[in-house]
């Protein structure tokens, strides 16, 4: 309707949807387009003002000199700012929206830690400094160690796993240890079907044979029939807890004694630590080894897919294994780096070796520090509770109108269990989430965990407000309802994205991996 | 707290909505006696944003910044100047606080970020393709070396002598695992790097031999020479750059045959960080594009037949091919690679080799006046910012010395190779285009002092 407003105004109206006119740009007002750097930048142009080199090279080298510079453009500095910023204003981010995904704990980034984390004294110093000089560094990571061997009661913590997955890798590494140690011959390690890709390919890895351990009808680990699996040859098991149905396995501390039993070892997921921090701490359930994703629990920034940062904490059994090098008090409390001209002598000769260069991920460290103190032991507890309870909140307000499988045993943890089933023939979880994209949301986690048909696993973490979790239920009643009518707008959304549905087998039949001009 | 938007009305309403009395029958699976019924003992309450920030600055006082002293370290970590833009850039919130991009249609910004990124350092390393990054060089090295294995099937790996301790000691951890079969060896104090020793050691059992570029101890190894010999034995040959700079002034790996070229990145946009999160660079051959670990960005059109950009070949990796994949890597270092790529934004090739030229020219200043010294003696015959100089006794005394007295003086052999008696001579000294004539001198006047 072209009706004048109340001030008497009368815009011109022109034509809607597909009938708007083309740019010539190609840009759409705010709906910038941006071209690759291949494409913008030109020779001779830079960035970075420089002083002319004050010598030839040294005559040693000329026979391994460049005949020309990297074929790489250069950009000002006005057409560096833009070009990022405009790319920017292309993606979703959790600064913009509720970033639901299972599993992934997408929490808000305290700016505080990416200011603590700058600090000259944690950002500009090398990790081969003589230690006298790093004092403070070593301090730092004995705090935040401390934090996190009492937050889940273990032995002990090594730190320089740089993501969850190498985290994995760790913990496998010192079981491997151990029962090398003991001259035992374990190949196999039991992971539950429901268990994150990472574990059996992390199990692998580490030169193990992997055997896949059934879910109960009520999304947990079978028990009955894992510990009819355990034997002499069983090195251990990996389990998520909470798994990744959003449910706590109830039998953890059965499990673990029946592991420890054959002399096997407990590894634990800690994907999803966020749902128990400060509330139960996996040392009580026996657990042997857990990585703690630094990026989820603890708040460190996701950039993209990573940096991440793993942490492992040990028991007592496993932590003569850990590899170096690792930061230790002394019996005056002072933090000391053991790297390996300290290892021997430190009584750390069974440590299983190096898994990374230097010392771990020191930035991540500060600002799982500066995290942690600013929740404290109170807020921490807190960060577990808010985060049950809104997705709790997700999962009753919702069971409704989406099929929550193992909705009707008893509460959820941190993450909503939603399948496919009920939505109309021919529509799937992926037409949801993409609807999802349409109404300002990133999707919830989609397909996984893989013992659930076209599963949504949704996460809200702690740092959802409420108004903010009913808007993404309302959206998500929406689509749910569009989605069990046949509404065929689902099948095409997103609509109002950068960017449609992206032909994805293209990419992977022809990669085109690199620009070419 | 700060960071928690519920309010205690909120919590009441939701509880209701749910049908719980109290937060605790949520927790119902926990086993009651695993179940804490307060806070953690021994823990702190929460703290105010002045309060964090006080007692974080008061430790991180107590550590000397590089760019508070004369410095000269590196041995696989640099210090260089990064532009003020790229720290801004980086801390936008779509970058910041985006996740992996695995819905293409709200994630152009990061994977169009990707294609750059590989594309960059695929051309700097002169080779075919790159992957989107990995943990950090050392890490990379070895995902290197099991690829290899997976290419030529075969197990038996040459390190040089030249290559980082820690990538050695982080593949040797994982070889113990893998089968795979290693011969490290150490580096000997000579002028040149151990080529000829490579070169007589490949055989037809060979999968890769490993060569850092420049090498640890600063030397520049013959490539071509190494990958001429590997190829006729059918080896593959794996370059290692830990200072990806010098690829401004020495010719590209790939050029000079390497297979594979793997390389820290940190020091371009990264920052020192006390060695982590770093970057790991990965390029190689496009035939072994399916072998390769790691996230790969590739260009594709959308439903409307624009360009667009998605991850690809995924059925590589573990979410997909689980206990089979090529790795069991879930994570790259997706903000570092953005660092990465603004820095190479900012410099383009011309600038990449001033600044090289500029870092080569400090060196020799370094060490000319080291040599100089009376004592000191320059080991290398060639080097780019990094050279070795022995010294008349253990290298990690001087540096301690060096440190009391307010200069970061270089990394001493001995604490890598603590072991090897017979390079704790060795110092590691390395300048760049930070290094001032004042902090030269300081340099010079302290070691006087100390030797």
């Amino acid at each position: 309707m072209n009706a004048p407003n109340a001030s008497g105004w009368k815009p011109e109206m022109g034509p809607a949807g597909s009938a708007l006119p083309t740019t010539a740009s190609g840009d759409k007002g705010l709906q910038l387009e941006e071209a690759l750097i291949f494409e913008l930048g030109q020779a001779g142009t830079y960035g970075v003002d420089l002083p002319e080199p004050e010598a030839a090279p040294v005559a040693g080298l000329s026979k391994f000199l460049r005949k020309a510079a990297p074929a790489l453009p250069g950009l000002s500095e006005p057409e560096v700012v833009r070009h990022y910023t405009r790319l920017s204003r292309q993606n979703y981010a959790i600064d913009l929206g509720p970033f639901p995904l299972g599993s992934c704990t997408m929490k808000h980034n305290p700016r505080l830690n990416e200011k603590m984390a700058r600090l000259a004294g944690f950002a500009d110093i090398h990790p081969l400094q003589p230690k006298q000089s790093v004092a403070g560094a070593f301090e730092a990571i004995a705090e935040l160690s401390d934090w996190l061997i009492t937050l889940t009661g273990m032995a002990a913590v090594a730190l320089s796993p740089k993501a969850g997955a190498h985290g994995e890798l760790c913990g496998l590494l010192c079981i491997r240890a151990a029962i090398e140690a003991k001259g035992e011959d374990r190949p196999v390690v039991l992971v539950p079907e429901s268990a994150h890709g990472t574990n059996p390919a992390t199990a692998a890895f580490a030169g193990f044979r992997v055997e896949s351990i059934p879910a109960n009808a009520d999304g947990r680990v079978d028990f009955d029939a894992l510990v009819s699996r355990l034997g002499p040859d069983v090195a251990g098991v990996m389990i998520t807890n909470p798994n990744t149905c959003g449910l706590f396995e109830r039998d953890m501390k059965r499990i673990s004694d029946a592991v420890h039993a054959v002399g096997g070892y407990v590894y634990c997921d800690g994907a999803n630590f966020n749902a128990i921090v400060g509330k139960v701490r996996p040392g009580d359930l026996g657990v042997d080894a857990m990585h703690i994703n630094l990026h989820k629990t603890f708040s460190t920034p996701h950039g993209g897919g990573g940096p991440g940062s793993g942490p492992v904490v040990l028991s007592a059994a496993l932590a003569p294994f850990a590899p170096l090098p690792f930061v230790q008090r002394d019996d005056a409390g002072v933090a000391h780096l053991i790297e390996e001209e300290d290892a021997a002598a430190q009584g750390h000769a069974q440590s299983f070796g190096r898994m990374a260069a230097f010392h771990g991920q020191m930035g991540m460290f500060t600002r799982a520090l500066a995290y942690i103190l600013s929740h404290g032991n109170d807020g921490l507890r807190q960060v577990a509770e808010d985060a049950v309870l809104n997705a709790n909140y997700i999962l009753r307000s919702l069971e409704d109108v989406l099929d929550a499988p193992f909705a009707a045993a008893g509460p959820c943890m941190h993450e909503a269990l939603f399948s496919d089933n009920g939505l109309a023939e021919g529509f799937t979880t992926l037409d949801v989430a993409k609807g999802l994209i349409d109404e300002g949301f990133h999707p919830m986690t989609v397909y996984f965990p893989l013992v659930v048909h076209g599963a949504m696993l949704v996460e809200p973490t702690e740092t959802e407000s409420k108004a903010g979790t009913d808007r993404l239920i309302a959206s998500m009643r929406a689509l749910a309802e569009r989605a069990k009518a046949g509404d065929v707008t689902l099948k095409s959304a997103p609509h109002y994205t950068p960017r449609r549905r992206v032909d994805e087998t293209l990419a992977a039949r022809k990669p085109k991996l690199v620009w070419k001009d | 707290m700060r960071y928690l938007p519920l309010t205690a009305a909120d919590r009441s309403a939701m509880l209701e909505r749910i049908g719980a009395a109290h937060i605790d029958e949520l927790f119902a699976d926990v086993p009651a006696d695993a179940l804490q019924a307060g806070p953690i003992a021994g823990l702190a309450p929460h703290a105010s944003e002045m309060a964090v920030e006080r007692h974080m600055t008061k430790l991180a006082a107590r550590n000397l910044s590089a760019g508070a002293a004369p410095f000269f370290l590196g041995a696989g970590a640099y210090r260089h100047h990064i532009p003020a833009s790229v720290d801004h850039l980086i801390q936008r919130g779509e970058f910041l606080t985006a996740y992996t991009p695995y819905q293409p249609e709200i994630a152009q910004g990061t994977l169009q970020v990707l294609f750059e990124f590989q594309t960059q350092v695929a051309r700097l390393f002169g080779t075919d393709i790159a992957n989107a990054s990995m943990y950090d060089g050392s890490t990379a090295c070895w995902e290197a070396i099991a690829m290899a294995g997976r290419v030529t099937k075969r197990n038996k790996v040459l390190l040089s002598g030249g290559l980082h301790p820690h990538y050695v000691a982080t593949a040797e951890t994982m070889a113990r695992f893998t089968g795979d079969v290693l011969e490290a060896r150490l580096p000997v104090l000579s002028a040149e790097a151990d080529d000829a020793e490579l070169i007589a050691g490949v055989d037809g059992e060979t999968s890769a031999v490993v060569v850092q570029y420049p090498d640890i101890l600063g030397r520049v190894p013959d490539l071509a020479a190494i990958a001429e010999a590997a190829h006729a034995k059918g080896a593959l040959l794996i370059a290692v750059v830990t200072e990806p700079v010098a690829l401004g002034l020495l010719e590209a790996p790939g050029v000079l045959g390497a297979d594979i070229v793997v390389g820290e990145g940190q020091s371009l946009g990264v920052g020192l960080n006390f060695g982590g999160p770093y970057l790991g660079l990965f390029g190689c051959r496009e035939k072994f594009v399916r072998q390769m670990p790691g996230r790969l960005c590739g260009e594709t059109v959308d439903a409307d037949g624009r360009r667009s950009f998605v991850l690809t070949l995924s059925t590589r990796e573990q979410h997909i091919r689980r206990e089979k994949a090529t790795s069991n890597i879930c994570t790259n270092a997706g903000l570092c690679a953005l660092a990465f790529s603004i820095h190479m934004s900012l410099l383009g090739g011309e600038g990449l080799a001033q600044l090289a030229a500029v870092n080569h020219g400090r060196a020799q200043a370094v060490a000319a006046a080291l040599s100089a010294l009376p004592g000191v003696t320059l080991l290398n015959n060639a080097y780019f910012n990094e050279f070795t100089v022995l010294l008349p006794s253990d290298a990690r005394q001087a540096v301690r010395a060096l440190a009391d007295r307010g200069v970061l003086g270089g990394v001493a052999l001995g604490r890598l190779y603590p072991q090897a008696s017979q390079l704790h001579a060795g110092l590691l000294v390395t300048a760049s285009e930070c290094t001032s004539d004042e902090d030269i001198a300081a340099l010079v006047a302290a070691l006087k002092e100390v030797l």
